[in-house]
């Protein structure tokens, strides 16, 4: 028989646990859910947009209560457990119903708080907290006139705007003299304050209200030293409050909230809780995002995997106001430790606030242009050391040079019609439209159901803030590491620490050792592990082609019609007249539809028939050329100029220099693609600043370039070091390219790996330390041992996976018959 | 009419992988799973037509190489949010030889 789960509360942590449990071990238990209120499960969030009559009920239901049935869990719905019988194991509702429970999920949210004054049961005071309140708003707001919001935090802001869209005349009754200051400090709150004066709403601010007035429905408001104001309905919104009376009740251990452990169980092992009743080391929270890890944690243990754990969140904040740009993270007024940096203008209404502790990012506020909130919350929650950038860090993420998105850096200042995603031509509107109808949370769900942001990604900003607008929250960034993939809870550097510990050198053994969840893994996960097994032991680990992009399986890029492309290593691209002669020969024979030259300095034959590569490659072999890797995340090229060797301007042998680091690095496999460059002087022919290394010559000896991109979002290099001599140009440019092999992720480029770690702790590793730097590039060396074996050249002549090239069978109309 | 057409040994077929039939009415992509069943479908992607049999195969799915759709090997249909469906051709392993239907 199935062991049977109870959930209490059917709001949006606990469902969402359901759901991860659902994915992880659909048929674990039976599943019996009781809800307070008469609805399946909806979006609470999106109650203020449905007060200001921008979205309906229907829009924002979750699950519905099909969901349910389809997966055969019995919904209580407007029923309250009231009593939880321990001992026995069941759950008692106020009218009598009971359920058995082998384990039980509580999930009961939070009350809002009600200031205890006289008048606070009159007609027409209510809270905000649920639909019900919102219909008594809506239904108040087509008879009446005057509204007194108390609270001028969060939800009071978002309240106001709604009544006042509805035509009330609002008031804001604050306690303090500036508004939200739980996320916000004083100049940004007042920068708000004026913005929602100018949309029509009125502040009462440093004022305690006293007194509710009215004999059945209320009629005003009374403050502390005699001042009153007419009010028709008074809408408290001071703070919410754990519900936990239930589990207190039952003698589970509470403080302020239910108290957990890092499991989600409370003190009683068979009974877990999540979402805002919970008190976890001594925090409890008010939002969805790290109510979302808590269930995807809980699921897990639910599920009898038992190997997450959740550790807290770093919640940021947004307001869903139309029209208003605030963002909000961490420790954003400072402290003695800490430091700021403040840019401000108050013309254009802006102002940004980052708050700095030992070079690292502590918090930040920022209102009027909030398109750097993820970066300063991404670096914030990574840890970044941000010393190098510290010039920088205020222009912004984008001055470092941005493309693919027509320069739009401000979702918010779009219309609905223009366009969000270039690759595939998802504009604004659609994306929006998705988030609410589909019940979308994260950028993934984004990218699957739109396709928004899931090419080449230069997007994902863009879509990353209209979730924020829409949602008010920041869900896309949590967790702070992100799991390789969905087979799996575990992060890449886990994955990579576990792979180098226990010496995995296969994908089976990795995903034995993790547990993971998929018997066979997915696209993503198996060329991630594939090259971290072979990157960590390249002796050992044994290359499993399956496991690779097709591009790096057949060694050759696929093109948008099956055809392939076949692109020769030209070294440091150099060439000559009788490798010309035999590409030239070569494109004749296998009637080459197109010779292109390419960006990376070489030679492209495109269209080749899959079945013509073998012998196209002996053919290329034969006149001494081999696989350039142009289809890899491997080392690609290096560009170089003239240089010294020709060039009045050369102040060293930049070709030659090229050739050799070429020569060095050629088959290596890597996170990403690597490119590299020579150029002979400053004036910089080869781009070498926009590469992963770039090597500017001059006078005095060598400038080494790091972390540089051209592509969707371009980056100039930083600056690793000056060196004096050709030989430590190599022992540099080995260490460099190994340390990216051994800490980048799969799928980062050197410039989003620099910009994760920081330079500071890259340049501490190959400046400062000699024999890290040694170390480093004797790795790399061994394990080029085992690469440096052109590819082509097994396939063409040895017979290598033949099986890749020519069909299992070709069946003729004749042989048919 | 439809017959059974031999193709070749499962043997041919590395577990995880594909390889192609060719026919007059177009290829098809055959697929070796890791449990080593047998599956054949269109060589169309129904997104932009991508040749599936180029994918990588994890359980009973492809990943098609051009855009990431996920194909499920058993009926040709794309896995949801996406929608279409790469033509499901009947298959049988006897003695490990592969058959097809066409
Ligand atoms: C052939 C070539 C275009 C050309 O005709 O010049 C090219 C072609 C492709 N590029 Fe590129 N890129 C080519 C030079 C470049 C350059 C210029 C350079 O290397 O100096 C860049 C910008 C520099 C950089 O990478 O920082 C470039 C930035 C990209 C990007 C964006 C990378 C990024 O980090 O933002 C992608 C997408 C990706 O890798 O995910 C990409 C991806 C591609 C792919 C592989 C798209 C794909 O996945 O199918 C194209 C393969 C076509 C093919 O079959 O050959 N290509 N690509 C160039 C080959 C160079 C070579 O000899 O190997
Ligand atoms: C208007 C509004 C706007 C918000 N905006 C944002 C925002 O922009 N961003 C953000 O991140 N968060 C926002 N929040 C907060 C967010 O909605 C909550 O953090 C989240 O809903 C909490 O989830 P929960 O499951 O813990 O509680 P809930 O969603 O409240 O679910 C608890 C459920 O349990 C039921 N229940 C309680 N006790 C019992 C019982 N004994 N028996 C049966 N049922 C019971 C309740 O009726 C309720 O349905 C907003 C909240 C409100 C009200
Ligand atoms: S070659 Fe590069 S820029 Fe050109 S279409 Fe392909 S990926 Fe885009
Ligand atoms: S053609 Fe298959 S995903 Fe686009």
């Amino acid at each position: 028989m199935k062991e049977k789960l109870v959930l209490v509360g059917n709001g949006m942590a606990g469902v969402r646990t359901l759901e991860e449990l659902l994915k992880l071990a659909p048929d674990t238990y039976d599943i019996t859910v009781f809800g307070n209120e008469p609805y399946g499960n909806y979006n609470r969030i999106l109650l203020s947009p449905v007060l200001a009559r921008e979205k309906t009920i229907d829009d924002i239901m979750l699950n519905d209560i099909s969901w349910y049935e389809d997966n055969n869990i019995t919904l209580h719905t407007g029923k309250e457990i009231t009593q939880i019988d321990r001992i026995n194991r069941k759950v008692i509702a106020a009218d009598g119903t009971t359920a058995a429970y082998d384990r039980l999920l509580l999930a009961t949210g939070s009350h809002p708080f009600i200031i205890p004054i006289p008048g606070k049961n009159l007609n027409g005071v209510i809270t905000f907290r649920d639909i019900h309140d919102v219909e008594a708003m809506l239904e108040a707001a087509g008879q009446y006139k005057n509204a007194v919001v108390i609270g001028g935090g969060l939800l009071g802001l978002e309240a106001a705007y709604g009544l006042r869209t509805q035509g009330m005349d609002v008031t804001v009754v604050h306690l303090l003299d500036s508004l939200m200051e739980r996320q916000l400090d004083k100049p940004a709150a007042a920068l708000l304050k004026h913005q929602l004066q100018e949309k029509g709403l009125n502040f009462k601010m440093e004022a305690q209200t006293e007194s509710i007035l009215g004999a059945e429905r209320v009629t005003g408001v009374r403050f502390k030293g005699g001042e009153e104001i007419d009010a028709d309905l008074v809408v408290m919104a001071v703070g919410i409050r754990p519900n936990i009376e239930l589990a207190k009740a039952s003698g589970i251990h509470c403080e302020r909230g239910v108290v957990i452990n890092d499991t989600m169980q409370t003190y009683d092992p068979r009974i877990y809780a999540v979402g805002e009743c919970v008190q976890h080391r001594n925090e409890t929270y008010g939002l969805v995002a790290p109510l979302f890890e808590m269930g995807k944690v809980c699921a897990n243990h639910l599920a009898n995997l038992g190997y997450a754990r959740y550790e807290g969140s770093t919640p940021s904040t947004k307001l869903k106001v139309t029209g208003i740009d605030l963002f909000s993270a961490g420790n954003f007024n400072g402290d003695d430790s800490t430091e700021e940096i403040i840019v401000q203008d108050q013309s254009r209404g802006i102002y940004k606030k980052v708050v700095i502790k030992d070079d690292k990012i502590a918090g930040a506020v920022l209102y009027g242009d909030t398109v750097d909130g993820s970066w300063y919350f991404q670096m914030m929650k990574d840890n970044t050391d941000i010393s190098e950038i510290r010039d920088q860090l205020m222009l912004g993420q984008h001055h470092i040079g941005d493309a693919g998105h027509g320069g739009q850096n401000a979702a918010a200042a779009m219309s609905d019609d223009m366009e969000v995603c270039g690759c595939n031509g998802i504009g604004k509107g659609e994306i929006t439209k998705a988030i609410v109808d589909k019940g979308l949370f994260t950028l993934d769900e984004v990218k699957s159901h739109t396709k928004a942001a899931s090419s080449c990604g230069s997007c994902t900003g863009l879509v990353e803030q209209l979730l924020v607008a829409t949602l008010g929250g920041d869900y896309s960034a949590t967790p702070t590491e992100k799991p390789v993939c969905k087979c799996t809870d575990h992060t890449h550097d886990e994955v990579r620490a576990g792979i180098r510990k226990q010496k995995l050198t296969s994908i089976e053994a990795v995903r034995d050792f993790f547990d993971w969840q998929t018997p066979d893994g997915c696209a993503s996960c198996r060329p991630a592990l594939n090259y971290y097994v072979l990157a960590a032991w390249p002796a050992e680990a044994k290359d499993d082609p399956q496991s690779r992009f097709i591009n790096e399986r057949v060694h050759a890029n696929i093109q948008k019609d099956g055809t392939y492309s076949v692109i020769p290593r030209m070294w440091g691209g150099i060439t000559n007249p009788d490798e010309l002669r035999a590409i030239a020969d070569i494109a004749d024979k296998y009637k080459v539809p197109t010779v292109k030259v390419t960006g990376g300095q070489r030679i492209d034959l495109l269209g080749v028939k899959k079945a013509d590569l073998p012998p196209m490659w002996a053919d290329l072999n034969k006149a001494g050329m081999v696989s350039g890797h142009a289809y890899g995340k491997s080392l690609r090229t290096v560009k170089t100029c003239v240089g010294q060797e020709w060039c009045r301007f050369g102040t060293q042998q930049s070709i030659s220099l090229g050739v050799d680091l070429e020569k060095l690095t050629w088959g290596s496999w890597t996170p990403h693609k690597y490119k590299m460059a020579v150029s002979g002087c400053p004036r910089n022919c080869a781009e070498a600043t926009i590469k992963d290394f770039g090597v500017v010559c001059v006078d005095s000896g060598y400038e080494l370039h790091v972390g540089g991109n051209g592509g969707v979002k371009v980056r100039a290099t930083d600056l690793l070091t000056k060196v004096a001599t050709e030989e430590e140009v190599k022992e540099y440019c080995g260490a460099f390219l190994q340390l990216y092999r051994e800490e980048a992720h799969y799928l980062e480029r050197t410039a989003p790996w620099i910009e994760r770690v920081g330079l500071a702790s890259i340049k501490k590793i190959i400046n400062d330390n000699e024999q890290d730097r040694q170390a480093l590039n004797e790795r790399f060396l061994v394990s080029q041992q085992y690469s440096q074996i052109d590819p082509w050249a097994e396939r063409a002549s040895e017979g290598v996976e033949a099986y890749e090239y020519a069909p299992i069978k070709v069946i003729k109309k004749e042989a048919a018959k | 009419m439809s017959t059974w057409h031999e193709i070749g040994n499962i043997q041919d077929i590395p577990q995880r992988a594909s390889r192609l039939v060719q026919t007059e009415e177009g290829d098809i992509a055959v697929f070796r799973t890791s449990n080593d069943d047998v599956f054949a479908l269109a060589d169309r992607c129904p997104h932009l037509g991508g040749p599936l049999s180029q994918g990588i195969v994890h359980d009973a799915t492809v990943t098609c190489p051009l855009h990431q759709w996920k194909i499920d090997l058993k009926s040709g249909e794309a896995i949801a949010p996406d929608e279409g469906c790469a033509g499901h051709i009947p298959v049988k392993v006897e003695s490990n030889i592969i058959y097809i239907e066409l």
